[in-house]
């Protein structure tokens, strides 16, 4: 049971976190369909920077990683933030290329790496077994990871950010009626240029949380196995507000948990399902939570509508 | 001279094909670029190498044959690339065009070896298997308002495992990989009509390249000539303006998604039911086909007759990409190049913008020098 719960919580934390960074793209008045590409791209970076990091202090190894994730994930999300609000491009259209262009410069990238370390190594694997027990802490059988705590950390702080000052209440007002912001002397393209940046930051770091979650090698050839997609799908059901968000974040992160525990639960492993069943329920329950929760949905008004400056 | 030589910048179907090639261009110097940056020594050469494809063959004959394979690869990536600019043109983004893809893999596979039927039978219902999913997407998104993006990408995820699942009990023995329909089930392999013998005895060249052309010519003509295609034009263009001018906006869109499904399914057995490559039932995800339709579609200026070119252009440079030297560059490379020639896909309406602008000045300056 303990692991059921331990693998819930990490995978809610890289939900919630991901699914903040959706949530303040699209406060901001920008649809990032993106996502799953910018954590491809956090994955990679963080991955990389934790199998150098091998021998150095814990503390030294999860600064320095977060922040390598973080930063790939911002530098990525600007490919997106350039074209939607520069050039008012398609959101959809980029958001896909930037999905698929994501999986494939990873590989290439790893791919390049590795054959660099050895012509016989072919694969786009990166193996960080080392630098991904910085991560954790064992408390019992109840292995606590250091993603959890800053998930929590984050999500207070995006909670504060976008309710409590002016520059949450400035990006939201952005996404709701860009016009009156810029009314009142708001810059409507800095806005959405930062909600971007801050869902690169926030997916980014909810790359490589995902890939450090379960297994010690990643193979980047598989992306992120639609991930960014449920984290669009937990933050549409949490209504685009952070608490309701991490609430939802853990029903989700519950049954993706499920397929990788069902096996040590007796009442599961009793009914002998077959092991696909669990892992489609995520897919499954997402589209039955969407059918029902998006009929009332609150998303913001002006989202994936580019701003034109005089436009009515 | 100078008159038809300004009308003919100022049509849009030669405004999109200049953004393709824009795009195309940008799209092999980024990659070249990012060849150069991994190993500068072999990068013309790598570059040259997915451009050239088949033609680095130096007998006519064997670049025929592999011309061939190309070839039956680049028509089921016409119909999902139909099937991406179908609904788009209705303001839908099939991205489930990937997932239809499967399913249609799946279904026109097991009919084929578990149930024995011949090919067209195979094809039916794996195209009404894609149109299945297909409208299970229309209807999540016009009665309960759920994104077709993120309900095509719950779906890709569903049919993969369900696919694999169903294909479990037709797999050889000793590999993860389905049987061959040509020791199992002759009847369901597509028919050739001695296209094979075109193509120096290449056995994969089937009936799969005349029809796939047949069916982009029938989609141009429902979207261009038809009342169906009309409304749905009209839907993509304006939904509330349609549904004033009292078009059933609800049904079209699932009847919409259900044609889109149907295509890419279609395409799916296009490929399959040439025995050209088995499923493995142990894929970790949704084969690449249907992600590469979304960049033949847009690359062909969405239209069906520019898709059958922008099709093969991308298989082509895909296929290519097979031929880098491995011991430096992995095939990827190619993958990579598409994607970006998506994401400058998304500039071409600036592009536009711009060469329009381009126009009306210098006819403003022609006009004040006059």
């Amino acid at each position: 049971m303990s692991l059921l719960i331990q693998y819930t919580l990490l995978y809610a934390s890289v939900l919630i976190l991901v699914a903040l960074g959706g949530c303040f793209s699209e406060h901001s008045g920008v649809i990032n369909l993106g996502l799953e590409g910018i954590m491809v791209i956090g994955a990679m970076g963080g991955a990389l920077t934790l199998k150098a990091l091998g021998g150095y202090p814990v503390i030294v190894v999860i600064i320095v990683t977060v922040l390598a994730s973080a930063v790939c994930g911002m530098v990525y999300s600007l490919l997106l933030a350039i074209a939607c609000i520069n050039f008012k491009s398609d959101q959809t259209i980029i958001g896909t290329a930037l999905n698929i262009l994501g999986t494939a410069l990873a590989t290439v990238i790893v791919k390049a790496i590795n054959i660099a370390n050895n012509p016989d190594d072919v694969s786009s694997n990166v193996q960080y077994i080392q630098g991904k027990k910085a991560f954790i802490i064992n408390i019992g059988s109840f292995q606590l990871n250091y993603f959890m705590i800053i998930t929590f950390i984050l999500l207070i702080v995006a909670y504060i950010l976008l309710y409590k000052t002016r520059f949450g209440l400035r990006l939201m007002a952005c996404g709701e009626h860009p016009q009156a912001a810029d009314s009142v002397g708001i810059n409507v393209y800095a806005m959405r240029c930062s909600g971007v940046l801050i869902s690169g930051f926030l997916g980014g770091i909810g790359g490589i949380a995902y890939i450090t979650a379960g297994v010690s090698e990643w193979k980047f050839e598989n992306g992120v196995a639609g991930f960014g997609f449920l984290a669009l799908a937990v933050m549409i059901f949490g209504q685009w507000k952070p608490h309701r968000i991490a609430l939802a974040a853990l029903l989700f992160g519950c049954f993706r948990a499920l397929s990788n525990v069902y096996s040590g639960i007796s009442v599961l492993s009793d009914l002998k399902l077959n092991s696909t069943i669990y892992n489609m329920m995520p897919y499954i329950i997402s589209l039955i939570v969407l059918a029902l929760t998006s009929r009332n949905s609150r998303a913001p008004k002006a989202e994936g509508i580019p701003y034109e400056k005089g436009m009515r | 001279m100078e008159k038809t030589k300004r009308s003919l910048l100022k049509n849009q179907g030669f405004q999109s094909f200049i953004a393709s090639i824009i795009c195309i261009l940008l799209g092999l110097l980024i990659g070249y670029i990012v060849l150069l940056f991994i190993n500068a020594e072999g990068a013309t050469q790598a570059i040259l190498v997915i451009i050239k494809n088949f033609f680095k063959y130096p007998s006519a004959g064997a670049a025929m044959k592999y011309f061939g394979s190309t070839l039956v690869k680049a028509s089921p990536l016409l119909l999902c690339s139909l099937s991406v600019l179908f609904a788009y043109k209705a303001g839908l983004f099939n991205i489930g065009a990937a997932g239809q893809y499967c399913f249609g893999a799946g279904i026109c596979l097991y009919c084929a070896l578990s149930l024995r039927l011949p090919w067209f039978v195979c094809m039916v219902f794996a195209m009404l298997g894609g149109a299945l999913l297909g409208i299970i997407s229309g209807f999540l998104k016009s009665f309960c308002n759920v994104n077709e993006v993120i309900s095509g990408i719950m779906l890709n995820w569903i049919s993969l495992y369900t696919v694999n699942t169903l294909l479990a009990p037709v797999k050889e023995e000793t590999s993860h990989y389905t049987l061959n329909i040509y020791n199992v089930n002759t009847d369901a392999m597509l028919p050739k009509l001695g296209l094979d013998k075109l193509f120096t005895n290449n056995q994969y060249v089937t009936l799969a390249l005349p029809l796939s052309v047949i069916v982009a010519i029938v989609i141009w003509i429902i979207l261009e000539k038809t009342k169906l295609g009309f409304e749905l034009r009209a839907t993509g263009l304006n939904k509330n303006a349609a549904r004033y001018c009292g078009m059933a906006e609800r049904t079209n869109t699932i009847l919409t998604l259900a044609i889109s499904g149907a295509l890419a399914a279609m395409g799916a057995s296009l490929f399959y039911l040439t025995g050209y490559e088995q499923w493995s039932v142990t894929s970790s995800s949704v084969p690449a086909m249907g992600f590469n339709g979304i960049a033949a579609a847009f690359l062909g200026g969405l239209s069906p007759i520019g898709a059958i070119f922008s099709s093969f252009f991308i298989q082509h440079i895909t296929e290519g990409g097979a031929y880098v030297d491995k011991t430096k560059y992995c095939s990827q490379i190619s993958d990579l190049i598409s994607s970006i020639i998506i994401y400058l896909c998304g500039f071409v309406l600036f592009m536009k913008t711009f060469m329009n602008n381009m126009i009306r000045k210098s006819e403003l300056k022609k006009g004040g020098n006059e």
